[in-house]
């Protein structure tokens, strides 16, 4: 049997790793289109997982997690790279100033009832780095013969990771809403075609750390982009005023 | 009736979810999904194949918007 602190410390890390994106996703997406309905969808992953956890139990490593990567991580890069794309024309447009005047009607959700794109963001990112959690809980834990010190390791990172991600949040509030949409859109582009990929059955070359090469890759993009559209708006002034 | 409108609702926030105001953009990433698929089947690790692609396809998203821009622009300017 391996012991208490091995099984602690190594499904801790594991999970943290899973609670990062998990709490990132979540961070992001109520920064940019409000919290309500985030954590509407949060809490609805979060109870789904529950039952999925209380009805599988141990039986929960027989569940085919690869087709659930794939229409997550897809889902999560087409919507991702849409607000790619606009968070590289609006700080194009505006730099990090963040909107003058009126907001545009798709950066915020509805002032009343669910704003499911919020919703369905939220729910998919907790539903998928949950049960991935607990996947992890249990590989380590069933097969050091210690679940239950597997379990409250799994828990204490999504507590310490979610704690963390509260605790910044009046600092991401405070980027302004163009820049916030760009870095959430790079986030999920990055992520999701992360986990598509990894569904697919791609073996990403530096496993988990390709998600940071994916990250700077499209970081570098988006600044390019950025570059090339001023100077063609700046050409389109020149012509338009001459 | 009710349900039909219901329906028509969900499937509209599912267009503008996966699709949004570019169909090229889904279409493009979602065959490079499919090649991706295939050329695992066939033992080739194709990893390298949507990053550069979803980079490309922002490239031709903001030029398409770009473009239809300042069409929109000449023409007003042809109006005053």
């Amino acid at each position: 049997m391996t012991g208490v602190g091995v099984v602690f410390l190594t499904t801790f890390l594991a999970s943290t790793v899973e609670a990062i994106e998990m709490v990132t996703i979540v961070v992001g997406v109520g920064a940019t289109r409000g919290w309500r309905s985030t954590l509407m969808g949060a809490a609805a992953g979060f109870a789904i997982l529950a039952v999925i956890v209380a009805v599988m139990g141990a039986a929960l490593t027989a569940i085919p997690i690869e087709p659930l990567r794939v229409v997550v991580g897809a889902l999560l890069l087409l919507f991702g790279l849409q607000w790619f794309r606009k968070g590289i024309a609006r700080v194009a447009a505006n730099g990090l100033a963040g909107y003058h005047g009126r907001e545009p009607e798709d950066e915020r959700g509805p002032r009343t009832g669910v704003d499911w794109t919020a919703f369905v963001l939220s729910f998919k990112g907790v539903l998928l780095e949950g049960l991935e959690v607990a996947l992890i809980v249990v590989s380590f834990g069933a097969s050091a013969g210690q679940l239950g010190t597997a379990i409250f390791a799994g828990a204490a990172a999504v507590v310490v990771i979610g704690a963390i991600g509260l605790a910044i949040n009046p600092l991401v509030s405070r980027i302004p809403r163009s820049l916030l949409q760009l870095v959430v859109g790079t986030m999920l582009t990055s992520f999701g075609t992360f986990w598509a990929l990894e569904g697919l059955g791609v073996t990403w070359p530096q496993s988990d750390l390709d998600i940071v090469a994916l990250l700077t890759f499209n970081v570098v993009a988006a600044l390019a982009f950025i570059g090339l559209e001023r100077r063609t708006t700046s050409a389109a002034l020149r012509v338009v005023t001459s | 009736m009710t349900v039909v409108r219901w329906l028509a609702a969900v499937g509209r926030f599912f267009y503008s979810f996966v699709v949004g105001d570019d169909w090229m953009v889904a279409a493009v990433i979602l065959l490079a999904l499919g090649i991706t698929a295939l050329l695992i089947a066939n033992g080739i690790d194709a990893w390298w194949l949507v990053p550069p692609l979803a980079v490309v396809m922002t490239g031709v998203a903001l030029w398409r918007r770009s473009a239809s821009d300042q069409h929109k622009e000449t023409q007003r300017m042809e109006l005053k």
